[in-house]
Order: C-alpha cells, then sequence, then structure tokens
C-alpha cells in the first residue's frame, strides 16, 4: 500500500503537484518510486525553462528502469532540486517531501486527480 | 576410426537420450520434435550444400588447405590496419584460454570480477591516452565507432543544426560507412579539407569529424576547427590513433568530446579484417550519453570495492527504441587483449614501440627526400603518403613481387605505414642488407637501404607532455611470469564454460570446440590486411563462399553477407536492406516497424537506426505475437508499413503457430518480414526462415555456430534474404570481391548476386578472422549433425522444464505442453510466497557453483534456461538438483526457519572470507553457506565478492581503475 496524501493532486503519468499561489510543487508519486527501484539518477529542466502539459521534461531512472518526467501543468520552471540531483536516493526515502523535482510558475492547469481519483488509478 | 565429432559436440548420448525421452513420454527424438515444432512449418527439401561431415582430422586438413590458398605478404597498407605483434603470453593465455573466451558477457558480475578488472584497464589505458574523462568497453570497429560519435553529438548537441562536418582526409572504409548510416537517419554530412579551411569560413554544424593523424599520414591540429564548432554548440569527434597518442597530444588537450577508434594495433591480429576492439571515449558530463558497455566499480555488500556493468539503463534492454545505441555484443575478448597489451607493455614500452615506428617513417622519408621523391606531408606519425607521379600502380606492383604490400591512393600517389612489425624487423637499425629496409629502397629505385632518424616530424605544438597509464597495474607486470600469474589470477575469478553450465536463455552457450577455435590464430587467416590484393586472399573467400551458400541453404534464403560483427549489426543490415527495397519502388514512405513487445532490446534500436519508426504491438499471454493487434496495427499504418521484426521461435522459446498467418499478414500489406535468428538453435533442419515467410533475417555465429562468447564478444552477425532484398545487402568500396558467393577456384564457380547496399562494418568481410570456427562446426556436423544438435537442444530444454515444473512454474508452452531449446521459469509466485526473488535465486546459484539463467528477459521476474545440446545428463542433473534445493531453502524462509533478512539466498553469494573471517553470527551454518550440495568440495568455486551494490554504482560513477589502496 503506497501512500498518497489527500492534500496533493496527481497526474496519471505517478506525478504529484502541491499548487500555492501559483507556484506548483512536483514530484513523483511514492508508487511510481516504489516500481522505479533505487533511483540513482534524476535530470530535471532548467530553471527558466517553459513548459507545456504533458511534454517530455525529465528523466528518473534507477537501476532497472528509466521513467520520464511529464510536465503535468503549463508553466516555467523556477526551482529544480539540487538536492535531489545529488542524492537521487531521497526521491526513494521521502517522495513528497525532500524528494520533490520542480516548483512551476503555473500559467494554465489541466484538471488533474485528487488523491481519490488516483487511488483507484493504482489499483488501492 | 574416429569418433564422429557429431558425438563430441552433443552431451548427451545414447542411453541418456533414452532416459530423457522416457520422462518426457516420448518414444524417440523424432517423436519428440513432431510433435515440438508445428508440421506447417516443418521443411520438406532435403538439404544439399553441405557435405558428409569431416572427422576433426580430416576438417582441419581441409582448412590447411584453404590456408595454403592465403598468401600473408609483409603488409604496409596500413589505413586503419597495422602489423602488431601479440605476445605469446597473451596469445596463449587470453585469446586460446577457454576460461577467457568461453565466458559470457558480464552481467552476473559476481561471478566476473576477473574480465571486469581487465575490462576497467582497457577504459583506464583508452581514456586517458584520448585525454578524456571515461572510456566505454568497446566498440564493434573504427568506422562504427565514428557513426557512434556522430549520433552520440547529435544526442547531446543543442544546435538544431541538421550537419555534421567530415574532414576530408579520412579513412574510405570510415566515410562508407558514415555515409550509408548518416543518410539512414536524415543527417547532412558535409566534406571539406579542414586542414585547409579557415575555422571562420565554418557552417554552423551539431558535430565536427576529424581524423588523427589523417588517413594521408599528415598530422595537424585540429584545436582551432574544434573550438569554433563548440563556440557554435556543436560537438568535436576525434578519430585518434592510440599508439600515434603515446607521443601526441590527446584528443581531449584538444579540446574534442568525444575520441573513437581502434586498439587493433595494440597485439590483436590483423585477421583479415577483423574482429578488434573499437573504443569511444568522452568528455566528463557525456557519460550518460554513451553507446555500448561500460565497466564501473561499485562495492559489494562487505563494503569491499566490486566491479560491474553501469549505466545499463542507456542501453536496448531498457530504453529499446530510445536507447544509445543497439550495440549489444561486443569485442570483450579483443578489448582485454589490447588492455593486456598495455599492461605488459606500460606507458614506457608502448611509447618505444611509437617512437621506433616513427624513427622508421622519419628515416625513409628523409632518404625519399634526398633522392628528390616527394613526400605529401612533413608533419606524420607512421605513415608516409608518396607522390610517384604516373607511376602508383608500377610501385604497388614491384612492392608486392617483393613481397611486400603498399597502397595506391590514385595514379600518380601511393601510401604505406611503418608499424610495430617493421620496426621489430630490424628495419633501419642498419643499414646493410635487412631484407625490408633493402626491398622498401628498390621499390623506390634507390640505391641502397636507409636509417632511421631521430628526428621528429610531429608539430612543435603537438608534442605530447601529460602523462598516462600512471596506474600501478601498467607498471608492475613486465616479466612474463608475473604477466602469465596476472592473467590466471583474473581468470580463476570468473565462471567460464570450462567450469560448468551457462544456461543463459537466448545465448546459446554450447560447446566451443577446440578443433574449431584451432585455426584462428594460423597466421594464413590471422596475418592477412582486410585490403590485401585478391590473389592473396583466396583461401578465405573460398570459405566465405562455402558459407554463405551453406547458410544461405539453412535458413531458405538465397544471399547471405557475413559482413555484420554482432547480432544488432545484421538487424541494422537487414532493415537498411528493406528500407533500400521500399526506396528503390519509389514507397519512401514506408518506415514503420512493427514489433512485438517481447522482443530483444536491439530490434527496437537497431529499427530507429534503419531510419524507422517503432510502432510496439501486443503479444499474448503465452507470449505469440497478439494476432488481433497485429491486424489492427497493420489497418492503421498500412501505406507506412515497412517491415515486421519478430524471433521465432519467440524470446519465450515457444515454436508459435500462427507464424505463417502473421508474416503473409504483413506481405499483404505490403510490408517486409524480418526474422531474428538467433533463436536458430531450435531450428536448424527442422524449419527455415525463408520457408516460413522470412524476407531477411540475421543469424548469431556466436550463438548457434560456436564462436565463442569471448565475455561479451567478438560475434558474427550474418544477414541472410531472399533475392529481391540481395542487391541491397551491405557491400563496400575496397571489398575483394563484390560478386556474392566470392569466387571458388576450386569449381571456378563465381556467385552473381551483388551487394550493393553501404556497408556496416570497416571491413569487408567483418569479422573473418573467426570465420574457420563456424565452417569447421558446419563442416564436422554436416546436415545430418546439425539436425540432430537441434533435437538434442529442444530435448534437454524440455527435460529440464520437466524436472522442474513442480518447483517453479513454467511461463509458457506452446503445443502439446512443450517448450522449443528454452523455458522460462516464472519466479513471481516464489517472491509472492516467500519474498526470495530472481535476483536471490541467481546469485545462490553462484553457492552452487552455477551461472545463473537470463534474468528477468523477456518477462520481468523470471529465469530463462537455455541448457543447449552440449551439456551432458550429469551437468543437467546437478543443475536441476542445485534449483530445487534452492527451492526448498526458499520455502524455509517463508516457514520462518530463517529471518527474511537473514538466510542464505539474500546473503549470497558467500566468499570463503565471509564464512571464514570474524565472528559467524548467521541463522545458518557456514557449511550449508558454502557447500550447499553434496557435490565435491574439491572442486568448488569460490566467488571473489559479494553481492554487488547495483544502485551505489550507478550512483556513484567510476569508471576508471581505483588505487591500490581502495582494496586495503
Ligand atoms: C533475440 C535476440 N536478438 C538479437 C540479439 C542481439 O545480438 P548481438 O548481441 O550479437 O548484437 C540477441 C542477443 O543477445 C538476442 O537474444
Amino acid at each position: 500500500m503506497s501512500a498518497v496524501p489527500a492534500d496533493l493532486q496527481y497526474t496519471a503519468e505517478h506525478e504529484w503537484v502541491r499548487l500555492e499561489g501559483d507556484v506548483a510543487t512536483v514530484g513523483i508519486t511514492q508508487y511510481a518510486a516504489d516500481a522505479l527501484g533505487d533511483v540513482v539518477y534524476v535530470d530535471l529542466p532548467k530553471v527558466g525553462a517553459a513548459l507545456a502539459a504533458g511534454s517530455i521534461v525529465g528523466e528518473v531512472e534507477s537501476t532497472k528502469s528509466v521513467g520520464e518526467l511529464y510536465a503535468p501543468l503549463d508553466g516555467e520552471v523556477v526551482e529544480a532540486n539540487s538536492a535531489v540531483v545529488d542524492a537521487p536516493e531521497t526521491i526513494n526515502s521521502d517522495p513528497y517531501g525532500e524528494g520533490w523535482l520542480v516548483k512551476v510558475r503555473v500559467s494554465s492547469t489541466p484538471a488533474l486527480l485528487s488523491a481519490d481519483e488516483y487511488r483507484a488509478l493504482i489499483g488501492e | 576410426m574416429s569418433i564422429p565429432f557429431v558425438d563430441r559436440h552433443i552431451g548427451i548420448d545414447a542411453d541418456a537420450r533414452q532416459l530423457m525421452l522416457d520422462a518426457l513420454g516420448y518414444a524417440s527424438l523424432d517423436a519428440l520434435m513432431d510433435a515440438a515444432v508445428p508440421t506447417a512449418i516443418r521443411q520438406s527439401a532435403p538439404l544439399r550444400s553441405l557435405p558428409a561431415p569431416a572427422t576433426e582430422a580430416e576438417a582441419l586438413a581441409e582448412l590447411r588447405a584453404l590456408a595454403a590458398h592465403n598468401r600473408v605478404r609483409r603488409s604496409m597498407i596500413g589505413q586503419g590496419y597495422y602489423g602488431t605483434v601479440t605476445p605469446a603470453v597473451i596469445q596463449r593465455n587470453v585469446l586460446e584460454n577457454p576460461s577467457w573466451y568461453t565466458a559470457y558477457t558480464p552481467y552476473q558480475p559476481e561471478i566476473s570480477q576477473g574480465r571486469l578488472e581487465a575490462l576497467l584497464n582497457f577504459q583506464t589505458m583508452v581514456s586517458e591516452l584520448a585525454g578524456l574523462h571515461t572510456a566505454n568497453a568497446s566498440m564493434l570497429d573504427e568506422a562504427t565507432a565514428v557513426v557512434e560519435g556522430m549520433l552520440l553529438a547529435r544526442r547531446a548537441s543543442g544546435s538544431t543544426s541538421n550537419v555534421f562536418l567530415v574532414d576530408s582526409d579520412i579513412f574510405a572504409q570510415t566515410r562508407a560507412v558514415l555515409d550509408g548510416r548518416a543518410e539512414a537517419v536524415g543527417l547532412e554530412l558535409q566534406y571539406l579539407p579542414l586542414a585547409e579551411t579557415d575555422p571562420a569560413e565554418l557552417p554552423e554544424a551539431f558535430g565536427v569529424f576529424v581524423q588523427y593523424p589523417a588517413a594521408s599520414g599528415r598530422v595537424w591540429d585540429p584545436s582551432a576547427v574544434i573550438a569554433r564548432v563548440k563556440e557554435r554548440g556543436g560537438l568535436a569527434i576525434v578519430a585518434a590513433d592510440l599508439l600515434a597518442l603515446t607521443l601526441i597530444t590527446s584528443p581531449g588537450e584538444l579540446g574534442a568530446d568525444v575520441a573513437v577508434g581502434t586498439t587493433q594495433r595494440f597485439g590483436v591480429p590483423m585477421g583479415f579484417g577483423g574482429p578488434h576492439a573499437g573504443y569511444l571515449a568522452v568528455r566528463e558530463g557525456l557519460e550518460r550519453q554513451m553507446p555500448g558497455r561500460l565497466v564501473g566499480v561499485s562495492k559489494d555488500a562487505d563494503g569491499r570495492p566490486a566491479y560491474r556493468l553501469t549505466l545499463q539503463t542507456r542501453e536496448q534492454h531498457i530504453r529499446r527504441d530510445k536507447a544509445t545505441s543497439n550495440i549489444c555484443t561486443a569485442q570483450v575478448l579483443l578489448a582485454v587483449m589490447a588492455s593486456m597489451f598495455g599492461v605488459y607493455h606500460g606507458p614506457d614500452g608502448l611509447r618505444r614501440i611509437a617512437e621506433g615506428v616513427h624513427a622508421q617513417a622519419a628515416g625513409f622519408a628523409a632518404r625519399l627526400h634526398a633522392a628528390g621523391i616527394e613526400v605529401a606531408h612533413a608533419d606524420f606519425f607512421d605513415t608516409l603518403e608518396v607522390r610517384v607521379p604516373g607511376r602508383a600502380a608500377e610501385i604497388v606492383e614491384t612492392a608486392r613481387e617483393r613481397d611486400l604490400l603498399l597502397w595506391q591512393v590514385d595514379s600518380d600517389t601511393v601510401r604505406f605505414s611503418f608499424d610495430e612489425v617493421t620496426a621489430a624487423s630490424g628495419i633501419g637499425f642498419s643499414r646493410a642488407a635487412d631484407g625490408l629496409a633493402a626491398d622498401l629502397a628498390a621499390v623506390f629505385g634507390l640505391s641502397d637501404g636507409f636509417g632511421v632518424s631521430l628526428t621528429p616530424h610531429l608539430p612543435e605544438g603537438l608534442r605530447r607532455a601529460s602523462e598516462y597509464m600512471t596506474h600501478p597495474v601498467f607498471h608492475v607486470h613486465r616479466s612474463e611470469t608475473a604477466m602469465m600469474r596476472y592473467l590466471k589470477r583474473l581468470a580463476d575469478r570468473d565462471y567460464a564454460l570450462d567450469r560448468g553450465m551457462i544456461p543463459l536463455g537466448s545465448c546459446t552457450m554450447k560447446l566451443n570446440a577446440a578443433t574449431e577455435m584451432a585455426a584462428v590464430t594460423w597466421p594464413e587467416f590471422s596475418g592477412l590486411h582486410p585490403f590485401a590484393p585478391l590473389d592473396d586472399v583466396q583461401g578465405s573467400l573460398v570459405m566465405i563462399g562455402h558459407l554463405e551458400t551453406w547458410l544461405a541453404e539453412l535458413t531458405g534464403y538465397d544471399a547471405v553477407s557475413l559482413q555484420p560483427n554482432a547480432g544488432s549489426q545484421g538487424e541494422l543490415a537487414g532493415l537498411l536492406a528493406i528500407r533500400g527495397y521500399h526506396r528503390s519502388r519509389g514507397d519512401v514512405h514506408r518506415t514503420v516497424c512493427l514489433i512485438p513487445s517481447s522482443a530483444h532490446g536491439t530490434n527496437a534500436a537497431s529499427a530507429v537506426l534503419a531510419g524507422m519508426r517503432v510502432v510496439v504491438i501486443a503479444t499474448t499471454e503465452t507470449g505469440d505475437v497478439d494476432l488481433a493487434d497485429l491486424r489492427a496495427k497493420i489497418a492503421e499504418h498500412r501505406d507506412e508499413l515497412a517491415a515486421l521484426m519478430i524471433t521465432y521461435p519467440s524470446t519465450h522459446g515457444v515454436y508459435e503457430h500462427e507464424v505463417m498467418e502473421v508474416t503473409a499478414a504483413v506481405h499483404e500489406a505490403g510490408g517486409q518480414v524480418y526474422i531474428d535468428g538467433a533463436n536458430l538453435n531450435a531450428l536448424l533442419g527442422y524449419a527455415r526462415y525463408g520457408d516460413i515467410g522470412g524476407d531477411v533475417s540475421h543469424l548469431n555465429l556466436h550463438k548457434t555456430f560456436c564462436i565463442p562468447h569471448g565475455g561479451g564478444g567478438p560475434g558474427v552477425g550474418p544477414v541472410a534474404a531472399k533475392a529481391h532484398l540481395a542487391e541491397f545487402l551491405p557491400g563496400h568500396p575496397l571489398a575483394q570481391m563484390h560478386l556474392h558467393p566470392p569466387f571458388d577456384h576450386s569449381t571456378g564457380h563465381v556467385g552473381t548476386v551483388e551487394h550493393r547496399g553501404a556497408p556496416v562494418s570497416a571491413a569487408p568481410y567483418g569479422s573473418a578472422s573467426i570465420l574457420p570456427i563456424s565452417w569447421a562446426y558446419a563442416r564436422m556436423m554436416g546436415a545430418q549433425g546439425l539436425t540432430d544438435a537441434t533435437a538434442n537442444a529442444v530435448l534437454a530444454a524440455n527435460y529440464v522444464a520437466l524436472r522442474l515444473r513442480d518447483h517453479y512454474p513454467v511461463l509458457y508452452a506452446g503445443e502439446n505442453g512443450l517448450v522449443a531449446h528454452e523455458c522460462i521459469l516464472d519466479l513471481r509466485p516464489l517472491k509472492e510466497a516467500t519474498g526470495i526473488g530472481n535476483d536471490d535465486v541467481a546469485k545462490r546459484l553462484m553457492d552452487y557453483g552455477f551461472h545463473a539463467p537470463t534474468m528477468s528477459f523477456p518477462v520481468a521476474g523470471t529465469l530463462m534456461i537455455e541448457p543447449t545440446e552440449s551439456e551432458d545428463l550429469a551437468e543437467l542433473e546437478r543443475f536441476i538438483q542445485a534449483m530445487i534445493a534452492i527451492r526448498l531453502e526458499a520455502d524455509a524462509v517463508a516457514a520462518g526457519e530463517w529471518p527474511a533478512d537473514d538466510n542464505p539466498l539474500v546473503n549470497a553469494p558467500h566468499t570463503a572470507e565471509s564464512v571464514i573471517a570474524g565472528e559467524w553470527q548467521h541463522a545458518y551454518s557456514r557449511e550449508l553457506a558454502v557447500y550447499p550440495s553434496s557435490g565435491d568440495r574439491t572442486a568448488k568455486y569460490w566467488p571473489p565478492v559479494r553481492r554487488v551494490d547495483q544502485a551505489y554504482g550507478d550512483r556513484n560513477l567510476v569508471c576508471a581503475c581505483p588505487p591500490i589502496s581502495a582494496f586495503a
């Protein structure tokens, strides 16, 4: 059973979004982190990069697999988590906290999934 | 009467066969094969081209006769292939030693530490000579390494330009390969004489390629060109001669992002073109863009340094059509030889060889100059380009009469290269009657020989100042005793076929017989330059003609090219042939390649490199192509359909019944059918790809036809095709014969098919020096022997499946519950029930003295077992007993007898040290840890390290030799 915090929004690509004002913090869900296994490398978009919802903007790589990072919404990257680049295992240990990936200044938000909807998606 | 070879090759004897058949419930092998192989695909026509089987002695005699038709003259042709002296200690202890040549790719690092160390030495040597941060291990040859460099530049460059700048002074074979590969993926090559071009005038490009020294021998400083291209966002690729790099500034110091090349002249014979290890090195920051395999340092469960393959996720196994490359099997054995050449000679020895070569070239240049003969370039390393207006052909011919091979560039120009062999012949050290010096002088009409010149002909600014190969490993193995023991020490750490079975599914780890191997090191095969004149290479061409003819008939095709250096390259060649065919008919929009989800990763990666778009088709529960999905995808892409790529028997090791329907559906829509021949060992003699709807296939001679795996290469991946595709098979501008099968002097028979596609390898006949292995195998087995081998391989796989079925579910089976030549055990239920996964079982097998089966291919959480026909029943039983015992151990964990986190499975493998040093604090005994089976304890194989930490190695990338202190 993986954690799906109720206060976050989700995407079908197993990412979570925390919207605070017009800035969204984005990460991957615990379900995704568990499925990937030991994360060894992350490639994040640069600060200032313009994101278009649904496009591939980065990669999360484990010893046995590679997951693509999709932009969950339109906007501009205002911060990329350099700590997670240096210590990718944080994504496994704290996916919803220290393991966040990017902060985005949002220009428009497509419909995201609620925690309940995401839980249903992963069959839990 | 000697025992027929077939009885030496097939491990299962008549009594064992009966016992196994009885267990399976079949009266005979024929009955088993009738039940296993679908009737609809069975071949009817008898095989005629293979002669009746020869004994081992007869085969060797015939090979001697073929060898006698080769003539090894003293080659100064150069152009990427140079004379080298293979140290005898390396020839005997590596090239001719089954502990090295019968190992598999080091996917199980704990039992591969020896060759991983050898490869790490290779990476360290190459990266330091190249002046770059990280080198891989290894590429297939120089020309394809250049292509990989170009593709890497395309991935990593921010430039939007589609142009790749190429210096015009590069080897002809590199140019031909580059042209074909760039065209396939839509990149534009722009050739310029870069040494003469003002860098400011260069067009924008995503990359630039320079050969250093150039093909003409010239040494010039490309740093301004490199700087200019990089300024505008492009990457610089430099093909560099490693021997020259001991004397001239490294590519890294010139600003190159990537260096590529070959390591052939580090002790690997020319071998009529191969195999040799290519190399590729990159600056820091480009590691994740690298193609091919990379060895890294991690740590084991006890925290000790341990080697492993690192960043595996870049490769096709995971990333498929998004992989950095299609290269899979590489050139490990040859990389090990080159690495050991560096270990044996050390940096000083290498530099001395280079200085000797350079001094000879300089001496002869001075002599030519004095005689008023023009040498094209003032600065060179080993190669002289000489102007002889109107006389080039005559000079080359005069030289040949004196047993000396030079290279004719055009009617006015010749080129020739000095090398370790010419240097060792004493040329230049005595002006007197030394043969080579006198001959070379005479060819140019000079009255006497010539001496060495100690005046360097290298540009002042390009004399190497930086150090290389400073690690102790390159300094302590100077005596032959030390070298022999180092090689033994490394070999002892590894598990190869000389210890026990390697039941790797999809890999066909069968016997590599000593007789098959014998001719590889005969000078008539190993000493030929790939561009030697036609008259000198008749014996090899005849052998190639035999193999082309035999393989075509065995697979039901019309034409075969032996050029591809691995299965991946055969796939690429086959798909390029399909592409060429469609385009020749104006079908330029046919670019979609359908590939089942269960396919090997190389399939998807090759399709992309052939300029195709991959559309994945679903597979059913049983691993077959999902016909409904296939039909839907065909309908969807009807007008764009280029090809379907399937594997037969499927990657799940099952004879698919519907294969004819599958191939017919593709043909009906105007597509071509590619059948991956990696699993030919389940089919040979029973069915033919050409008969079941294939238009083109590659074979893996390093699986079905006994070329040893070499610890991860060499391979030979011939591409076989129907007549309509034959002209699109890979040709070569410098091939001695453009017609196939090549000229057979004994019958006077000349083939009529011309292969006109772009080459996929640097050498016209690929890895020609290892073809005697497959020739000897086919010659000694004959058609019936090959058929028997197939049946026994199928028998062995079904016997193992039967015996293990109650302990581990067999994932898929075909008709009558039978598998083909391999079977998949599903370990997921075990994991659910006991927490013990396929990883734990694989590692515990090491404690039992086995190499694990293939893990998680084609299905995650499984083990795929391919015993092959060569294992005898005793070895099969030993494996079966080990697997059953491990199942009982897992059950004990589930029953709570041992804690989930402290049991012999999760702690496997156990080293000697782990059970001897310190207090024993585990829930199971030391004896159980290391002597789990009742077998002969004196025969115990001791894994040298504990389980290797995969994540640590990927997070902390170290790809060069660690300091000795790390092992303290
Ligand atoms: C089914 C299949 N196809 C293709 C290949 C690629 O062959 P190679 O490793 O010689 O490039 C393999 C090799 O393991 C394979 O198993």
